[in-house]
This record gives structure tokens, sequence and C-alpha cells, in this order.
């Protein structure tokens, strides 16, 4: 059984303490409370850094104090406070700072509010698990043999073939129907690669609707898109070993992946605002009237600063758009201020919450949208990879990371 | 008998002193006992459910913290009931605490804007201060009709 260390402030008070131990359970894990003294609370001004007027959080501290001191006592931690709470928010973000600091433990972070229930935890515990417990699946470098990947996305379903650790064929549908678009994506990449659908020795499958593509397809392996998407974005960008930063801008929910030898160490997927996603990047192709494709090489002639974005909402947001259009403001200032108002909210939102370390690798589909990774390099200052097969990232690292469950 | 609501809510020194003096003690293991006792309802520790929040929207806004508003769903409705307050300034996590300094605040608020007698205490920090700071406690509970 796994262990995670909950270190949080309010759960129990917001009612949403059920649902986390639920979440847990589903993934084959329990949540532990690191026993600490009123002693070690009281002096986590000295051992942690700082105290704070909430107690609670003052106790956090302290068992994340407790954790880096006894590394045996956890597998995982999950550090929890209320959304919405500046104190909390601070401390939360410092509480994972210190764990990945000191200890090579995996943590997650989240806000939640009452609304939070084990399906919202579901993926991220299942990610946070799988860091644990195939560690040594995760750290494959190479895919050998013939095997194949399917992500099914919200938005797209994308599949891959690959043999002796190059992708051979891919396919890449919109998804309507979960398990047709799997196969018609599936079928593509056989057919590209040349291979028939018997020849594959192994099926890895990830995405929103892995549940039921995994169960139609057999797959050997069914796994959620942060681990699966980190080892994808890592090996196609060819930073397997030492640090890295995988965002992923999809078309439901983002993802903002700090890595270690391939391995996720923190993450966040933020999945509330459509303005930080992909649809809002169709939105503005389909009212300047140029295809979605061709969207991020027309941004990357615009300056984002000849428009005013009154708004990071679909709604909202657009109506500054449109409004910057009727005032004459040119397609292209358009399309990079759009590409700009994404970035900056994942931004602000997401990117604050992980490390962000060198190299900064950019995939989905979303990544090819030539002026978003170029919006988020302005916002932070570094360059970003946008690695070839970027938009396959899932189905790449389904098919590395089910070959290792390959017989020799 | 009156009904006093201490500060901070969760102070069982401070809720058995009140009890003495023959009055009723509105304090938030009180709450928490009635939600534990409620058929139906398992959500361990408190048995605090998404519904607490809600009615925590009675006395803070939706822009407040999930934590502070399933509080308050707790303490907000001893604050109505009660008649006499006793605040402890300072009062160190043996005392008692919420947890959270933000519910702290607006406890505090609560209580004082309510238009009820308030004996305001500083927390004692040696036996003489304790022996005062009983008599005190005493004197105003007394007092009370």
């Amino acid at each position: 059984m796994i262990r995670i260390a909950q270190l949080s402030c309010g759960a129990e008070y917001s009612g949403i303490q059920k649902e986390i131990e639920r979440a847990a359970e589903t993934v084959g894990a329990t949540i532990i409370f690191p026993e600490v003294s009123l002693e070690d609370i009281l002096s986590v001004e000295k051992t942690f850094g700082v105290s704070v007027a909430s107690g609670d959080l003052n106790m956090a501290m302290a068992r994340a104090v407790r954790i880096v001191q006894n590394p045996d006592l956890a597998d995982a931690v999950i550090v929890m406070t209320c959304f919405r709470c500046a104190e909390a928010a601070i401390i939360r973000s410092e509480i994972r700072k210190f764990i990945h600091e000191h200890s090579r433990i995996p943590v997650l972070s989240y806000s939640f509010t009452e609304r939070t229930t084990a399906e919202t935890l579901l993926t991220r515990m299942e990610a946070l698990v799988t860091t644990v417990k195939y560690r040594g699946l995760l750290a494959r470098e190479r895919q050998k043999g013939l095997t194949a990947g399917v992500d099914s996305g919200s938005t797209t379903t994308k599949a891959v073939v690959m043999r002796d650790n190059e992708v051979v064929g891919t396919g890449w549908v919109p998804t309507t129907e979960v398990i047709k678009s799997a196969e018609d994506a599936y079928e593509a990449a056989l057919k590209q690669a040349g291979v028939r659908r018997e020849e594959i020795q192994a099926l890895g499958v990830t995405g929103y609707g892995r549940f039921l593509v995994g169960k139609h397809f057999e797959a050997k392996l069914v796994q959620e898109e942060i681990t699966v998407n980190s080892k994808g974005a890592v090996f196609l960008a060819d930073s397997q070993a030492g640090p890295a930063t995988v965002i992923d801008i999809g078309g439901m929910d983002n993802k903002a992946i700090s890595v270690q030898d391939g391995i996720p160490g923190g993450f966040t997927m933020g999945g509330i605002c459509a303005g930080a996603s992909g649809r809002f990047l169709e939105l503005t192709a389909r009212r300047l009237g140029v295809d979605i494709t061709e969207l991020g090489k027309l941004a990357l002639r615009g300056n984002y600063q000849n428009v005013t974005m009154n708004s990071y909402c679909i709604v909202f947001g657009t109506q500054s758009l449109v409004n910057s259009l009727s005032m004459g403001c040119k397609p292209e200032d358009v399309a990079m201020a759009a590409c700009h108002s994404v970035a900056e909210q994942v931004y602000e939102q997401q990117l604050q919450e992980v490390e962000v370390k060198e190299p900064v690798i950019m995939v989905g589909g979303t990544s090819l949208i030539e002026g978003l990774p170029k919006a988020m390099e302005q916002l932070l200052k570094v360059k970003v990879l946008v690695p070839k097969h970027a938009q396959y990232i899932g189905a790449v690292g389904a098919a590395l990371l089910v070959s290792g469950l390959l017989e020799d | 008998m009156a009904k006093v609501i201490v500060y901070p809510p969760t102070s069982m020194i401070l809720s058995d002193l009140v009890e003495r003096m023959g009055h009723k003690a509105l304090v938030v293991p009180e709450a928490v006992r009635t939600l534990v006792t409620a058929e139906g309802i398992e959500s361990p520790p408190l048995n605090v459910t998404p519904e607490e929040p809600k009615k925590g929207l009675h006395y803070a806004a939706v822009d407040v913290p999930s934590g502070v508003r399933g509080r308050m769903a707790l303490i907000g409705p001893l604050i109505e009931e009660a008649e006499a307050a006793i605040i402890v300034k300072d009062p160190g996590w043996l005392t008692g605490c919420a947890g959270c300094s933000r519910t702290n605040e607006l406890v505090r608020l609560l209580i004082r804007t309510k238009g009820i007698p308030v004996l305001d205490l500083a927390y004692p920090t040696d036996d003489a201060e304790a022996r005062v700071f009983v008599q005190n406690i005493k004197k105003f509970l007394e007092g009370l009709k």
C-alpha cells in the first residue's frame, strides 16, 4: 500500500476529507497524517523558517519537517489548502519547495473548494502513486520492440506505432465517439507504419478515455497522462537525464510538470478555465477566419501589446479581441494577443506551482501553434523546446512505457 | 442561566469555567458532537460535509475560503445563540484553536458586533495572573442573569 502523507489546512472543514481518502483508495493508496508534537509545531519558525497565524498551517509545516527528517514515513506527499487563502497559498508553495529540496519524495500541491471530489483528484493521485510504484518502469529511456500508444484526449485522439526507439507511424483524429476515434487513430498509425495490428507486441493507452479505450483494446498499460506525457516529452526532447519542465496546454486542461530524470517530481493540473486552453485559440482562429494550423504563424508576425485584453475569459477575452479588430487592430496582433493571453494565464496560475527548470518543453497539439511557445518564452525568459511529434506526446509515452512490460 | 460563547471557540478550559458557574457554554466540540452523532453522515474526522461550507455562506461570502465557511457553519450558529461572551487574547494553542486565523478574526468580529456583554482577557502567563484570570471570569459570569 502506497502511503500518501496529507499536509493540509481546511480539508476537513471543507467537507472533502472523505473525497481525498476515496481518491487515494481508488488508486491503491492510503492517506496518513505524520504525527508531530506540540513542541514540533511551536518550533516551525526555527525548523521550517516561518510560523504563521493559522495553527493548521503551522501543523502542516511541522509535518513537512518530520517527513524530511524521516523520509521512510511516507511514499508521497499531498499538500492541500483552501482555494483563495493567501496565507495558505504561500505556505503550500513553500512546503512543496521544502520537501522537493530536502527529499526525493514526490509532492502534489492542490488548492481545493468544497466542490472538490474524488474524481477531481483521481488523475493527480494516480500520477502520484505511479511515480512511487513504477519508478523502475518510468526510468526506462529506450523503447524496444514493436509497440503502440493511444492517447484518447478530450479534443483529439492520437496514436503512434514505435519500433526500436523510433516513431514509425502516427494517427490523429478529432475525438467524437471515444472508441471509434481511438480505432481510427490507431488504424491510421498502423497503416503509416505498414504493420498489422496482430504484429504489435504491446499497446499502452492514456488520456481521458483511457479506461474505456484500454478495455476495448485489452491494453497492457492504462496510465494517466501526467507520468506518460512527462516520459514522452523528455524522450522526444532528448532530455531524459537531469531536470526538465513539461508544459502541456490541452483542449480541456493544462499540465505543468517538473521532471527529474524522466520522473515527475511535482505537477499541477488546471482545468477550470477554458480561457487557458486550446479552445480559446480555436475560437480566435475561427473569428479571424484562419485555420487553427495557420494561427501560430500569423501570431509570430504580431505584437500582443497592440491589443488591449481586459480578461482571460473565453467569452470576455474574445470580446476584447473582437473589439480590437473593430478598432483597426491587425489580425496578426490579435492572434499573438490570444496566444499571450493563454500563456500568461498558465504562467500565472500554474507555473508558479512547479519548479521551472530548463529545458522547458512544450508539448501537445497547442505547442504547434507557434505563437504559444513564443509567448511562453517571452514570459519565462528562457528558450522553450517543441520537440518533433510534440502533438503525439502521450501516445509516444505510452508506447515507450509499455515496451518496458515486454518480456526480455 | 445565560448562554456564553467563549473565544477561542474550542477552549474546553473556558467551557468548563462557564459550566461550573451554572451557565451554558457554547463551544465547537458541542456542534461537532451533533454532527458526529447525526445518523447517515460519514465524513470523518469531523463529519463535516460539503454542505457545511454552503451553510457558512450565511456568515461569509463565496470568495472566502471553504475552510473558513465550513468552520463558520459550526461556529456561526453558536454566536447567534450567545447572550454573553468571553474573549481571551493571544490564548496559545493549548487553550484551544480553530486552526485558521481568518476564522478566528471573523469570529471575534461577529461576537463584538452582536452587542452582547463581552469580557476581554489577556491569556495568563504565570500563576498569579491565572488566579486573577479565573476571578475575573467568575465575577463576569456572576453578573449575568
